[in-house]
């Protein structure tokens, strides 16, 4: 590549990113920003970040948000893997069935399905927490099971049955064999279940009833009244602890790298 | 011998799960739809969408999602082509860096557009310090459809990222090795060869453009009004649910449809995963 295309490439990546992370900056800055209004700079404060503990309106909503997005992907990982062995071990014409069937909560428009999931679960259940948890497994199993299948298909079933020749029983052959190659598979499906859990709002909104609020439903309701400034300094917390999440993990993996070069 | 037909009952609970959670709301929404509140067999709640400011607010929302859906792979196919070239050892780091976004609440990223974007914003503050016309766009189309690229651009960005480290690079140097420039180079292989990726790409935004009533909300200011926010509306305030099912039942149909007429483009289709 030349130098002029090279230049080109970083400067189109930098505007991009720019456009990406511009909104968050924004947030970041009010994060810091002591006045109630959104539009003028009154000086650096951190009083949002002290404040945000004795806050007991978000730090419920936040309580929920964890609650919900832990226990709904936990589950969906456990659901989804075991759904994927199964299916890989279907007949095709019973794989391509429930695949079928699996593809309707990627391919369906999330209004349509918080909607459809309020419409029975209003039948069955009393809208709540576990209304909530139900719904975000319906739409983050998919993703999970997405994750696992491709690495089934890529296992040698030889592995597999020589670890049982060799007298292994059938769950030590899975965990020593199949379980380490499926692995990879089954952390990003949960890790994809638990971003999708946590930035849903639209599923939530139409599943969660009256008195449960997430950190997504609660700013919307706030968004008329006004938002606690507080939230500003909660989501720069979280947004950094995703960041420096994700650089701990490169690090890692470097390392990881760097051994097995040597 | 793996005892196929035992292991297979592993997706017994998942096979439930669906039938209760996938197929049966679904049911639901098509009894609420074609019914009245009274209980009565109707179409009247699918021929609403005939109705002037339903069929208006459908157009509009088809409109901002076909606008939205180009942008975004006019934006995404550059950065996923020169992801992929790019020649540094953690990729995967850079990658990373289009999805971090979404960590942070995406609501309040959409109100940060609006803070941006308003009258005495941040960007119309840059325009006029540097003596350019400020611009009016909050609570406009073009604010809604921004908000919607900037939204849905990583949908895009992945999918065709994914498709293109797919491609044997063997095949690049060897049409460059036949004589072939970079352009047609990259119109005769490399845009063929990741099709499915680009496919994937559109729909994945513009299914979700379609249906979206949230961004139209915050930045549209209630003055931009697609299907979902109509939808949302005969849930929330009008309280008509049969209403509010038939015009989701018309709208889930325009997604089929968009679909049918992708996977139409893409004949090599061979089923799983979008993402």
């Amino acid at each position: 590549m030349t130098n002029v295309k090279k230049g080109a490439s970083y400067l189109y990546l930098g505007l991009v990113f720019l456009f990406l992370y511009a909104p968050i900056l924004v947030l970041i800055v009010l994060s810091f920003n002591d006045s109630m209004s959104r539009t003028v700079w009154g000086g650096f404060t951190l009083k949002w970040y002290m404040n945000l503990t004795s806050n007991d309106n978000i730090m419920g909503a936040l309580g929920t948000t964890i609650r919900i997005t832990l226990s709904s992907s936990i589950l969906a990982t456990i659901l989804g893997t075991s759904a994927a062995i199964g299916i890989h071990y279907m007949k095709k014409r019973h794989a391509a069935i429930m695949l079928g069937a699996t593809n309707i909560p990627l391919l369906n428009a999330d209004i349509v399905t918080g909607i459809s999931l309020m419409l029975l679960f209003t039948r069955f259940t009393p809208l709540g927490e576990f209304s909530v948890v139900l719904a975000h497994i319906a739409f983050s199993v998919p993703y999970v099971i997405f994750n696992v299948l491709p690495r089934l298909q890529s296992l040698s079933e030889a592995c597999y049955e020589a670890a049982m020749d060799l007298g292994a029983t059938p769950m030590y052959a899975f965990y020593k064999v199949v379980w380490p190659e499926i692995f990879p598979g089954v952390l990003s499906g949960f890790l994809m279940a638990l971003t999708m859990s946590l930035d849903d709002f639209t599923i939530t909104y139409f599943t969660k009833g009256a008195g449960v609020n997430t950190l997504s439903t609660m700013l919307y309701t706030q968004l008329r009244k006004g938002i606690q400034s507080e939230l500003y300094a909660l989501s720069t917390i979280l947004f950094l602890l995703a960041f420096i999440l994700l650089l701990v993990m490169n690090f890692k993996k470097d390392v990881r790298k760097e051994a097995k070069t040597k | 011998m793996i005892n196929r037909f035992r292991t297979s009952f592993l997706a017994a609970p998942y096979a439930v799960w669906v039938l209760i959670c996938t197929i049966l709301p679904l049911f639901y929404i098509l009894g609420y739809a074609l019914t009245n509140d009274a209980g009565g067999f109707t179409l009247s709640n699918l021929f609403a969408i005939t109705d002037a400011v339903h069929l208006k607010s459908l157009w509009l929302s088809i409109e901002v999602a076909f606008v939205t859906t180009i942008i975004c792979l006019i934006i995404a196919y550059p950065v996923a082509l020169i992801l992929h070239n790019l020649k540094i050892s953690n990729k995967g780091f850079v990658v990373f860096l289009f999805i971090l976004p979404m960590w942070m609440n995406f609501m309040l990223r959409i109100l940060a557009w609006q803070i941006i974007l308003s009258n005495n914003g941040i960007l119309n503050s840059i325009l006029s310090a540097i003596g350019l016309p400020t611009v009016h766009i909050l609570y406009t189309k073009t604010a809604v459809t921004l908000g919607m690229v900037y939204d849905f651009l990583p949908y895009m960005i992945l999918p065709i990222y994914n498709a293109l480290s797919k491609i044997n690079d063997q095949v690049v140097e060897a049409a460059a090795d036949l004589g072939a420039n970079w352009w047609t180079t990259f119109i005769k292989i490399t845009v063929p060869l990741s099709k499915d990726g680009i496919i994937s790409g559109i729909i994945m935004v513009f299914v979700p453009a379609l249906s979206s009533f949230v961004v139209s909300n915050l930045l549209g200011g209630g003055k931009v009004l697609l299907i979902g926010n109509v939808i949302e509306q005969e849930f929330t305030l009008a309280r008509n649910w049969n209403l509010g099912s038939g015009l989701s039942i018309i709208l889930m149909i325009f997604v089929l449809l968009s679909m049918s007429i992708m996977n139409k483009v893409d004949e090599s289709e061979n089923g799983g995963m979008l993402v």
